[in-house]
């Protein structure tokens, strides 16, 4: 019976190399052997909201920088480990020159792939560690979401001044005498609290008088999570359901409660909620993917090096709001564009330290952690604090404001 | 009176020789991939010989793919493996998940805390006991629970698992320095505490080690007095005891074992492929194994082709995805078709229909 396993086992490796060496099967002609060929690795596939922003601007890139399909090559449904590095690798055998990941959980594995082939550049999107990481070839990616998640405050803020104006706040939605908003965020992580207080201000802008309560799922998609804690937080009477998540949840949850006469809308995430809250749905702040991958498509055509932290917002329209819903407040169009016309200008600053406190004080610094330790007390950390304002996602592209302000309170 | 006899009968047979139980395999197996062939053909209108071929291609186009293949086939066998003695003694052991993360944990650990301290080799030494040390702890609890107050093994093992997921959990944290919830690429520096290459072949120790174990459970089992008890006891406890057999000290013995090697297959995946720790080191492979386990009828040889044949239709999915954007939906259902008929082929091993006609002796 050893001889007989020995034996299987022989055939086996005979079978897998033999095939390794004959069959390495490149599509035909001598061309296509130099097309420079992308590798993408997508932690989910199009069914997955997130991933399909992705996708999406992928294909866009793609078409922009004239890629045919078969330069590009997709790798679906990786998971968060070992696979991924594996599937990194794989890619560079197939003579990727370039490639992209699109989940946080993938960067470790990137990393990895990346130090071990100095030749193909590796793009992390939505990591943080490019920078540390010194190798030339490792790149990072973030829209600068917190500009949209400041123009869907004002859309939101502009919905409580109409409500307001017409009577329609109830009594027990003010606390203190502040009109409480609530949001539900995912993660107590600088990447969800430079995402609400973004909201925040951007509310404040348009509607002082007003304060907000945040809840965390501690996930990034759970749609039953999301739905319970948009109940929990229209239970305490917040009239503004925000939110740094991914699924439907929240603004389903708020659709309901809205149609059984509670007073509260909804300011969704990533994708228009206008079909899961037709009338509680007011916007939502989206990426525009495409601008990033246009860009990083075009380093890698041309064999330009990648920016290692690559993060854009209205500037380059790679941030947006989605279609305004049929609910929100008249004027809102005009004080959007409006909004989204100074952060262009650069004369508005989302973080403007002028329009926001800390325990009552205005700050005029704060450090931000670019030693990758989460505290801020080495030399190399920087204060990003100056000309007025807290300068979001400029040191590196991940998100890093994470200071919890007045007016905001954690549940 | 004439012998009325039902048009069809069934019988059961255990005469049929290796080659004619083969055959029906092949033909079964044949089927499978014609409905296959015609679900992909009818759902997609892709050319199932070019799904096929991509197939083929995810798990073997070039070498680097060959070895990864071998590499998770021999990562499932080790698994199925250790399996076997519980199984074989009709006790449920559903806890290899957290078998084996336990497993991988403590090998995770001696890597962070040893990796600047002692040499490779050594840690690997330590890694290897230490690890088939928590594997069998994780194997001993529900072994003694079951040996004392006859508990139900298969729940018991299964909330072992969860036990085990929250206590990496909990190390994730300790371990991770970025609050990023993962540990990273542990001792990527020196790589101390890695599987070294032999031959210049990044998975040969991996593939050793599970063909070493494989070998001894199969001796273990069917030539060993420890093997005869345990297969005596799977029979029938009350004949063991008649026997004179000490079944609780079967149980916990043979759990012990099972456990073990199952903590073996973590060390394996940290120390040798993914030198990090996660709850998903596991990656569901302590239930995938079972079904190799069981295809194979608890036969640890035969159990390489199985889990080569799981681990070849994941590489496939992987490939058909890739190729022709089906997505795993579809390779489920390309698996769940192939394991069906195989499921459907052993009943026909095992009986044989008769027609009325058919002369009978």
């Amino acid at each position: 019976m050893k001889k007989l396993f020995s034996l299987m086992l022989a055939v086996l490796m005979v079978v897998g190399v033999l095939t390794g060496c004959s069959n390495g099967e490149k599509p035909s002609g001598e061309d296509t052997e130099k097309k420079l060929k992308i590798g993408v690795i997508l932690v989910g596939d199009e069914n997955e909201g997130y991933t399909y922003a992705h996708m999406v601007g992928l294909q866009q890139a793609a078409k922009a920088n004239g890629l045919s399909d078969d330069q590009i090559i997709w790798k679906y449904s990786v998971g968060e480990t070992q696979d991924c590095y594996d599937q990194a690798v794989d890619l560079v055998e197939q003579g990727c020159t370039a490639v992209f990941s699109n989940s946080y959980g993938h960067q470790q594995f990137m990393q990895q792939a990346a130090s071990e082939y100095p030749d193909v550049q590796f793009v992390a999107a939505t990591g943080d560690t490019a920078a540390l990481s010194g190798l030339s070839n490792f790149s990072n990616a973030f829209t600068n979401v917190y500009e949209s998640r400041y123009v869907s405050g004002i859309v939101a803020g502009m919905k409580l001044a109409e409500l307001e104006a017409a009577g329609q706040i109830p009594a027990e939605s003010y606390k203190d005498g502040k009109v409480l908003i609530g949001y539900v965020g995912a993660y107590p992580y600088a990447e969800v609290v430079s995402g609400f207080t973004a909201f925040f201000l951007g509310v404040k802008s348009v509607f002082e008088n007003v304060t907000m309560e945040v809840i965390y799922t501690n996930s990034w998609f759970n749609l039953v999570a999301e739905g319970e804690t948009a109940n929990t937080l229209m239970a305490d009477h917040c009239v503004i359901i925000g939110q740094h998540a991914d699924s439907t949840g929240a603004p389903a949850a708020v659709e309901a409660a809205l149609a059984n006469g509670t007073v509260a809308y909804s300011v969704g995430y990533n994708v228009d909620m206008l079909e899961a809250a037709p009338n509680a749905a007011l916007t939502s702040a989206t990426n525009n993917w495409g601008v990033y991958y246009t860009y990083a498509f075009k380093q890698v055509v041309e064999g330009k090096k990648i920016d290692t932290n690559w993060a854009q917002g209205y500037e380059s329209d790679a941030v947006a709001i989605t279609k305004l819903g049929p609910n929100c407040a008249p004027g809102t169009q005009e004080a959007v564009d409006k909004a989204i016309a100074e952060i262009k200008a650069g004369t508005l600053h989302v973080f403007d330290t002028s329009t926001w406190t800390v325990n009552g004080e205005h700050l005029s610094e704060l450090k931000i952690d670019l030693t990758g330790d989460f505290d801020t007390d080495d030399a190399e950390d920087k204060n990003a604090i100056y000309d007025g304002y807290f300068h979001e996602s400029e040191f590196r592209s991940a998100p890093s404001f994470s200071v919890i302000i007045d007016g905001i309170f954690e549940k | 009176m004439a012998n009325r006899q039902p048009i069809l009968r069934i019988r059961k047979n255990e005469e049929r020789s290796f080659l004619s139980k083969l055959l029906i395999k092949v033909i079964f197996i044949g089927i499978a991939l014609l409905i296959s062939a015609l679900f992909i053909n009818l759902v997609t209108k892709l050319d199932p010989l070019k799904v096929y071929a991509s197939m083929f291609r995810g798990a073997f186009s070039t070498t680097r793919r060959t070895w990864i293949t071998i590499r998770d086939t021999a990562l499932l066998l080790s698994i199925a493996v250790g399996l076997t003695p519980a199984f074989k003694m009709k006790f449920w052991n559903t806890g290899a998940e957290g078998q084996i993360l336990v497993g991988g944990l403590v090998t995770a650990a001696m890597m962070i805390y040893l990796g600047d301290k002692l040499p490779s080799g050594v840690i690997l030494l330590l890694s290897f006991v230490g690890s088939a040390i928590a594997g069998a702890i994780w194997g001993f609890i529900p072994a003694y629970f079951k040996a004392r107050y006859n508990t139900n093994e298969t729940l018991f093992t299964l909330m072992m698992n969860y036990v085990g997921i929250q206590i990496v959990e909990f190390f994730v944290d300790v371990w991770d320095k970025k609050q990023s919830h993962s540990v990273g690429v542990i001792n990527a520096t020196n790589q101390a505490g890695w599987f070294p290459s032999i031959f210049g072949q990044q998975y040969l120790l991996n593939i050793i080690i599970v063909a070493v174990l494989t070998i001894a459970v199969y001796v273990y089992i069917k030539y060993s007095k420890h093997g005869y008890e345990v297969t005596v006891t799977g029979e029938s406890e009350n004949t063991a005891r008649y026997t004179g057999i000490n079944v609780p000290n079967v149980i916990i013995r043979t759990m012990l074992l099972s456990g073990a090697i199952c903590g073996l297959a973590g060390f394996t995946e940290v120390a040798g492929i993914s030198h990090t720790i996660s709850v998903k080191t596991s990656g569901g492979r302590g239930f995938t194994a079972i079904i190799a386990a069981w295809l194979a009828k608890l036969n640890p040889i035969v159990m390489i082709i199985y889990s080569f044949l799981i681990v070849f239709l994941n590489k496939g999915a992987v490939q058909i995805a890739s190729d022709f954007n089906l997505n795993e939906y579809a390779s489920n259902i390309i698996s769940a078709i192939l394991l069906f008929c195989i499921l459907a082929s052993e009943f026909f091993t095992n009986y044989e229909v008769i027609f009325r006609h058919k002369e009978e002796h």
